[in-house]
């Protein structure tokens, strides 16, 4: 098992997005992307969002990945500390393989979000035998 | 020490130039002791906290996503709050190859002082959507008090 020390990775805002009318932020979540035989799987870090506020959008190869903040703070406290702000989190991923549309499964578990994008069955590797003549 | 001769140095030379160097490097050494460098504090220990006060109660809020309430352990003592855990990696595929790894996993211990006294047998904690919430009550020395005024 490794022990090693978590450290604080300070949340990045994106950039280059169209203003928004509520003034609201949005940060780029931390993801794992792995691939297996099967399937390509995105791993994102999304704290504070709830299963409903997550969307998940695959269009012309590119995978977006939105996490919508709904409850506010605590909307009567005085701030002692802020080491962290809180927001809305979006990503976008340009996806090489073929991925079989119909089968994406997302789930969100304890803030991670877990998109699983089954390869269609092209994309899966196939051998072809050289025959001799 | 090497020798340089007068008609060496880079022309036009600047005599203020060397002190004018030496107050960047003041004005840039202040600015990291005074403000704040990173966004929002720049906590360096995992995870980093929001406190919040309400009128009669403390509450610490941190961003822990992927973590299990069964690695959770958060302690009181006294004034001081401990919030220690692990966080795991836990993939079942056996052969995989990443594209990308973000997320660290590994332990975390972080120990914050509170500025409120509070009740030690009235703390809540909650974990959602990877929000772990701690709420304490105030003591009740230190929570307000409504005086009432009597007319007579």
């Amino acid at each position: 098992m490794n022990e090693q020390e978590l450290k604080v990775q300070h949340k990045k805002e994106v950039q280059h997005r169209g203003e928004t009318t509520k003034p609201e932020k949005y940060f780029i979540p931390a993801v794992d992307i792995y691939e297996t035989e099967a399937d390509v799987t995105v791993i994102a870090e999304m704290p504070g969002i709830s299963a409903t506020g997550v969307d998940v959008n695959l269009e012309d190869d590119v995978l977006t990945i939105r996490g919508r903040k709904e409850e506010e703070e605590l909307p009567n406290a005085r701030i002692l500390l802020q080491e962290y702000e809180t927001g809305s989190y979006q990503r976008r991923f340009t996806v090489a393989e073929t991925i079989d549309q119909n089968n994406i499964k997302a789930s969100m578990n304890n803030g991670m979000l877990k998109v699983v994008l089954p390869k269609a069955a092209p994309a899966k590797p196939r051998k072809i035998e050289v025959k001799v003549e | 020490m090497a020798i340089i001769r007068f008609g060496d140095w880079p022309e036009p030379r600047n005599p203020w130039a060397e002190f004018e160097r030496l107050r960047q490097g003041l004005d840039r050494l202040s600015r990291g002791y005074f403000t704040r460098e990173a966004p929002y504090g720049g906590a360096t220990v995992f995870p980093a906290l929001n406190v919040y006060e309400e009128q009669d109660a403390v509450t610490v809020k941190a961003e822990l996503p992927g973590v299990d309430v069964k690695d959770l352990t958060i302690s009181l003592e006294g004034d001081t709050l401990t919030i220690k855990g692990k966080r795991e990696a836990k993939q079942e595929e056996e052969k995989l190859s990443y594209h990308r790894r973000e997320i660290e996993s590994g332990s975390f211990s972080r120990a914050v002082n509170l500025p409120i006294k509070v009740d030690p047998d009235k703390v809540t904690a909650r974990l959602t959507n990877g929000i772990l919430t701690i709420t304490m009550e105030k003591a009740a020395e230190v929570r307000p008090r409504q005086v009432n005024v009597i007319t007579e």
